[in-house]
């Protein structure tokens, strides 16, 4: 029995793994409803331009975000000098440079079934609230996002769960340091080029399965009655 | 004492169609009458604020809710105008309570009370459903009410009595005119309906392929309907 629970060393990448998805998850939501409403709802010059740039992780080599980002949020990079002149915070080697790489190689999936559900919503009852005295911004809150809930949802679980499996880019930014950046994915790296690992990174091959399954089951879960409650929206 | 309606606008579909339309209304109830097509939602739609006019006016009252020429365009929100949509638009989200309370009290023009509106409308029992668990003619008087709530300065209803039976058109007629004669509420609808205007509307506005073609009290214009005017080209 004791052979199926994690080691220090597995639950201390287990541990950091979880802070790194849900910060990522968390930072790029907010951008995410967005960025998808705005896609989901507007016309605008470059707004090709925008789709690319967002899918472009989605097919680049994780390897090459990375060095982009490194490039970028090294310490003489345009935006990593000024985050750490400004304030204090190097992102290069640390668990924030791998929630950064993992916020960015999920968002391009967390965008688009967002702006699945924005679509969805039937513009006419946002300017029924607005009839009803409503601005802009309190539509928003108090129909689109509501009626765009289950979407939001579902894109935020697969972009936690993207984020949970990251490997290339995390690497290239964050390094592979035991209790510090080394998160799942990498643990397992480490443990499969070590002698026996193989067997030993079994424990958290099978957490990672499981654990993807689930958000996609409960992804698809959310997308779907989504879809249908915006199939209801003529009431 | 009614403020007046002040109406000219163009507005251009995308399709070629053009509404250039002018009209002013009164007290009461008014009707924009014609058939299918002629521009009489678009008209709704441009007052209400849910579609900008090309170029134009329009005043109710003291109050220009546009003037393109002085670059004055009022968002819907701000217009203190009550939409009864033809598709009721309620929120699905939310129950009958809370659709009915979503804009209460927002535009101020007279005190609304939600337990008197839904004793007029005969909807207290269905407060706590939810819009899919509504008929048609119970949405309808939910979208009346939640219009009212609001306390508009006018209301406006686009078709409120299309693909209603006769037994349930004639019911929903009988809550439009009580919701009127209690609140006093200046209104503008569309119909195609003759039996419609005459049982309800106090003035009529003849609207033909995007024109206003002729304007007065409801008989003289059913006459005048009734001479063969009103059967205009398609519109949009």
């Amino acid at each position: 029995m004791s052979a199926w629970l994690p080691t220090d060393a597995e639950w201390s990448a287990i541990r950091l793994s979880l802070l790194v998805s849900l910060t990522a998850t968390a930072a790029s939501l907010p951008l995410g409803i967005a960025l998808g409403r705005l896609l989901a709802r507007r016309s605008f010059p470059g707004k090709s331009l925008v789709e690319t740039a967002l899918s472009l992780p989605l097919v680049l080599p994780p390897v090459v975000t990375g060095y982009l980002l490194l490039v970028l949020f090294g310490r003489r990079g345009p935006l990593g000098a000024c985050l750490e002149s400004w304030f204090g915070l190097g992102i290069v080697f640390t668990w924030q440079g791998a929630a950064l790489a993992s916020a960015v190689m999920a968002f391009p999936l967390m965008v688009r079934s967002i702006r699945i559900a924005f679509a969805g919503v039937n513009p006419r009852l946002e300017l029924a609230a607005r009839t009803l005295g409503a601005g802009p911004m309190e539509t928003f809150v108090r129909v689109s996002l509501p009626l765009a809930r289950r979407g939001v949802i579902a894109g935020g679980v697969l972009g936690f769960a993207r984020s949970l499996g990251e490997f290339g880019a995390t690497v290239m930014i964050a390094g592979n340091m035991p209790g510090e950046t080394q998160t799942i994915p990498l643990y397992i790296y480490s443990q499969a080029n070590a002698p026996g690992g193989i067997e030993e990174s079994v424990r958290l091959v099978v957490a990672c399965i499981v654990i993807a399954a689930a958000a996609l089951a409960v992804s698809e879960y959310l997308e779907r009655s989504g879809r249908s409650s915006s199939e209801a929206q003529g009431a | 004492m009614m403020a007046r309606l002040h109406f000219d606008c163009r507005f251009r579909y995308p399709s070629g169609f053009e509404l250039a339309a002018q009209f002013a209304a009164d007290a009461g109830v008014t009707a924009l009458f014609g058939p299918s097509g002629s521009g009489k939602t678009t008209i709704l739609a441009l007052i209400a604020g849910t579609l900008k006019p090309h170029s134009g006016v329009i005043r109710f009252g003291e109050r220009t809710l546009v003037d393109v020429g002085a670059s004055v365009l009022l968002p819907p929100e701000r217009r203190r105008i009550g939409v009864v949509f033809q598709d009721h638009l309620l929120f699905p989200h939310l129950s009958v309570r809370h659709n009915l309370l979503f804009g209460h009290g927002r535009f101020g023009a007279r005190p609304m009370d939600l337990a008197r509106v839904a004793e007029v409308l005969e909807i207290g029992s269905l407060l706590d459903r939810r819009p899919d668990m509504l008929s048609g003619g119970q949405r309808q008087r939910v979208a009346l009410g939640r219009a009212l709530l609001t306390g508009p300065d006018l209301l406006l209803m686009d078709e409120p009595l299309t693909a209603l039976d006769e037994a349930l058109k004639d019911r929903v007629l009988t809550y439009l005119e009580r919701a009127v004669a209690e609140w006093h509420v200046p209104s503008l609808f569309v119909s195609h309906n003759q039996d419609d205007l005459r049982r309800f509307a106090e003035q009529v506005i003849v609207v033909e392929a995007g024109r206003t073609v002729a304007a007065g009290p409801t008989d003289a214009m059913l006459a005048f309907a009734g001479s063969g005017r009103s059967e205009a080209k398609p519109g949009p």
